[in-house]
């Protein structure tokens, strides 16, 4: 059974889907209520396995993502930035990219490099403060976390640049938030796709807030306007829409593969948490704004097409459910056991060709240490402080 | 009128201070408004006194300062928060390009009253770009003012002091001591901005330091006096300019002179006052100028801070080389 048989594709085209969205230009393909709807120039058609699949992503996400929250609760970890709410944001855009796609993430992408098959406890070290990211980007094409707001867009351009120059056929997708649109960086980096007819991707996470300013702190207009400026097509999806993100990510990914330059894409979403586990959102935004995006969720959304459509059943939901208490143990262990870094991997990797300074540097440091091992184990009885 | 408050608390009273004071004065920052800062240093100023003056700022740093140009070119006062040491170079350009520069070019004829608040180093146990002291990237521009904290008191005052400058100051708060609480007379006359204060007296060896590490220098201190050691620490407040005067006084005195600083020892603010102290007092040193701080390497995770960050033992083993030449 596909959903284009099941789909009812006529009645809701077009003028009905943007209706049903409330907002004039927003692409939606699965109402809040979990209702297919159709739109003029975005489509996809799953098979019911890749639905559930998209089912199975969100939901392990979400529920590594709560229990990395519980585990800096817990002290294990220094920070979190939780991606609650995201998900389809995350999930539709990562499922878009084909392996030879490469990622440039944010800080916040927990969902996209579980599609880019990163091992969620990679994500886990920078925030237990045991590395400042250390997975080998290269080995997913799924870059290291940027924290220093929008300037991975910029990398991500370089990269695309690279593409384009050896005739590959890949695109690049860079995450920004809505805050990060400010930066001029990210101007910069729309300025040099543009010319450069770059193959890549700005892919904007519009999640209301950049910490506690609300986007019209950023913004007099929509955010995928500015596209319209730079010389290249800009479209807002439902964020909280998991097939619609896909939809227009993987048409977007295509545009700038296909020779056609680069794209932004809004997806309109919320950040359900707190910016961080660090800040307290009661500070500057209401709960009625909360609970009303907690109504646009997008793993209930799909859950209820799913059931609409007869399309998974309580076994598949079991197994989920399963496999999400498999992976939360395994993340609750593996940042328990992870080890701490000897002090002597502070000197490593500073220069990729070494440098003498650094050298004498770590022998002295060593030398230093090594005093207080002596002092310890009666060595040296005269030189403890 | 003495009263006991954070450091955190005192930079807020300050800027609250100066807000009442003179109408030409503006906070300006990401996040500064409704939240009050990501540290709290501006709580409750936008609901005192609103949005016209406490201003949140879109997300970049160029565009805070380039635009807190501007509005000194039309005689405000503003003050500046960038929310981390790791984040204020997007605004380097600005800062080194065009703040540092204007007065000279204009030769004298515009002024450029502008603080831009900093909270800089580590010990919090943050993420990357959370726990850094660049510090010495700024000192080396002249133009710039440079001044840093080290207890509440001076949080209070120092602040009031670099928003009366008419000179552009970069006003580094050390973030750790936030919560560490001392005795602020609001009512006393505070001394020169840029002077050196030394605030512990000693005999047999100077250690000069600035910011978050005053109070492990004074920790030392008092460690050294158990094993009948006497210390003398400097706070040095400011590093552009810096108070040679006071430091040239202790180490003629003292006869060694040990820096300290969390900031990358290579190129950092210690290498400058060993040079101008090594010229100036050639012939009472008894020892050459230590210095102790950071790596030349990057500012590592978390976890590895501990060792990073120059402590206690670190401090009395540079103490131990000086008094062993
Ligand atoms: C250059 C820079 N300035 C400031 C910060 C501090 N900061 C971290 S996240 C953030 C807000 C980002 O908002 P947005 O771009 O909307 O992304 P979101 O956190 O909502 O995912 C700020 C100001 C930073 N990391 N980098
Ligand atoms: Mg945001």
């Amino acid at each position: 059974m596909s959903v284009k048989s099941t789909a009812p594709r006529r009645t809701t085209r077009g003028s009905a889907a943007k209706r049903r969205s409330g907002e004039p230009g927003l692409v939606q393909l699965l109402t809040p209520q979990g209702e297919r709807v159709e739109h003029d120039e975005y489509a996809v058609d799953l098979t019911p396995e890749e639905l559930r699949g998209l089912y199975r992503d969100m939901v392990l996400t979400r529920r590594f993502d709560g229990e990395a929250v519980t585990l800096q609760r817990q002290g294990e970890l220094g920070l979190w930035a939780s991606l609650l709410g995201q998900e389809a944001a995350q999930i539709g855009s990562g499922r878009a990219t084909r392996p030879d796609d490469y990622v440039f993430p944010t800080y916040r992408e927990h969902g996209v490099a579980w599609t880019r098959d990163v091992d969620p406890l990679n994500l886990l070290g920078m925030f237990r403060g045991v590395n400042h990211g250390g997975w080998d980007p290269n080995e997913n094409n799924f870059h290291l976390y940027t924290i220093v707001i929008g300037s991975q867009t910029l990398h991500a351009t370089g990269y695309a640049m690279g593409v384009a120059k050896d005739g590959a056929e890949s695109a690049v997708l860079a995450y920004f938030g809505d805050g990060a649109s400010s930066q001029g960086d990210v101007a910069e980096a729309f300025t040099f796709a543009a010319v450069y007819n770059a193959p890549v991707v700005f892919f904007c996470q519009n999640n209301q807030w950049a910490i506690s300013e609300p986007t019209e702190k950023q913004s007099r207009v929509p955010i995928y306007q500015r596209a319209a400026g730079f010389g290249f097509p800009g479209v807002r999806v439902d964020g909280n829409d998991v097939l619609a993100v896909l939809a227009v990510t993987r048409a977007a990914l295509e545009h700038a593969r296909s020779g056609q330059g680069p794209m932004l894409v809004e997806a309109f979403t919320y950040r359900m948490g707190a910016h961080t586990t660090t800040d307290d959102p009661t500070r500057y935004r209401s709960e009625d704004e909360r609970s009303e995006w907690a109504a646009k969720d997008p793993i209930a959304r799909l859950r209820a097409y799913l059931d609409r459509e007869g399309l998974a059943d309580e076994d598949f939901y079991a197994g989920v459910d399963t496999e999400s208490d498999a992976l939360a143990k395994r993340v609750r262990e593996g940042v328990r056991t992870m080890p701490n870094p000897g002090p002597m991997a502070m000197f490593e990797h500073v220069y990729a060709d070494g440098s003498a300074l650094v050298d004498e540097e770590r022998a002295q440091y060593a030398a230093y240490a090594a005093s207080f091992e002596d002092a310890e184990t009666g060595g040296n009885p005269g030189q403890g402080h | 009128m003495t009263q006991t408050m954070a450091v955190a608390k005192a930079l807020n009273e300050s800027l609250r201070k100066a807000l009442e004071s003179d109408p030409k004065v503006l906070v300006m920052g990401e996040d500064v408004g409704k939240l009050g800062g990501v540290f709290r240093i501006t709580d409750g100023l936008h609901k005192d006194f609103g949005e016209g003056r406490v201003i949140d700022t879109p997300l970049a740093e160029s565009g805070i300062v380039g635009t807190a140009i501007g509005l000194a070119l039309r005689g405000y006062r503003p003050v500046a928060e960038i929310q981390f040491d790791g984040f204020v170079f997007p605004a380097y350009d600005q800062i080194v390009t065009q703040l540092a520069k204007m007065h000279a070019r204009a030769l004298g004829k515009i002024k450029l009253p502008i603080v831009i608040r900093i909270p800089y180093g580590g010990g919090i146990g943050a993420v990357e770009h959370h726990s850094e002291s660049p510090e010495s990237l700024f000192a080396h521009v002249p133009g710039l003012k440079v001044v840093s904290p080290s207890n509440a008191s001076d949080a209070y005052w120092m602040l009031q002091q670099a928003i009366e400058c008419d000179d552009p100051v970069i006003f580094f708060e050390p973030k750790r001591r936030y919560w560490d609480k001392g005795e602020v007379d609001v009512e006393a006359v505070p001394g020169d901005l840029h002077r050196a204060v030394v605030v512990q007296q000693g005999t047999d060896v100077t250690l000069a330091a600035y910011g978050p590490m005053v109070k492990v220098c004074l920790e030392a201190a008092a460690a050294a006096a158990n094993e009948g050691r006497s210390l003398e620490v400097v706070d040095l407040r400011s590093l552009s300019p810096i108070d040679f005067d006071t430091i040239q006084a202790s180490v003629q005195k003292t006869r060694r002179l040990v820096v300290v600083h969390e900031a990358p020892v290579f190129y950092g603010a210690g290498a400058e006052i060993a040079a101008r102290i090594t010229e100036r007092c050639f012939y009472h040193l008894e020892a050459p100028v230590l210095r102790v701080g950071g790596f030349h390497a990057p500012y590592p995770p978390a976890r590895l801070e501990d060792e990073y960050l120059p402590g206690l033992d670190r401090v009395l083993d540079a103490v131990d080389r000086a008094l062993a030449f």
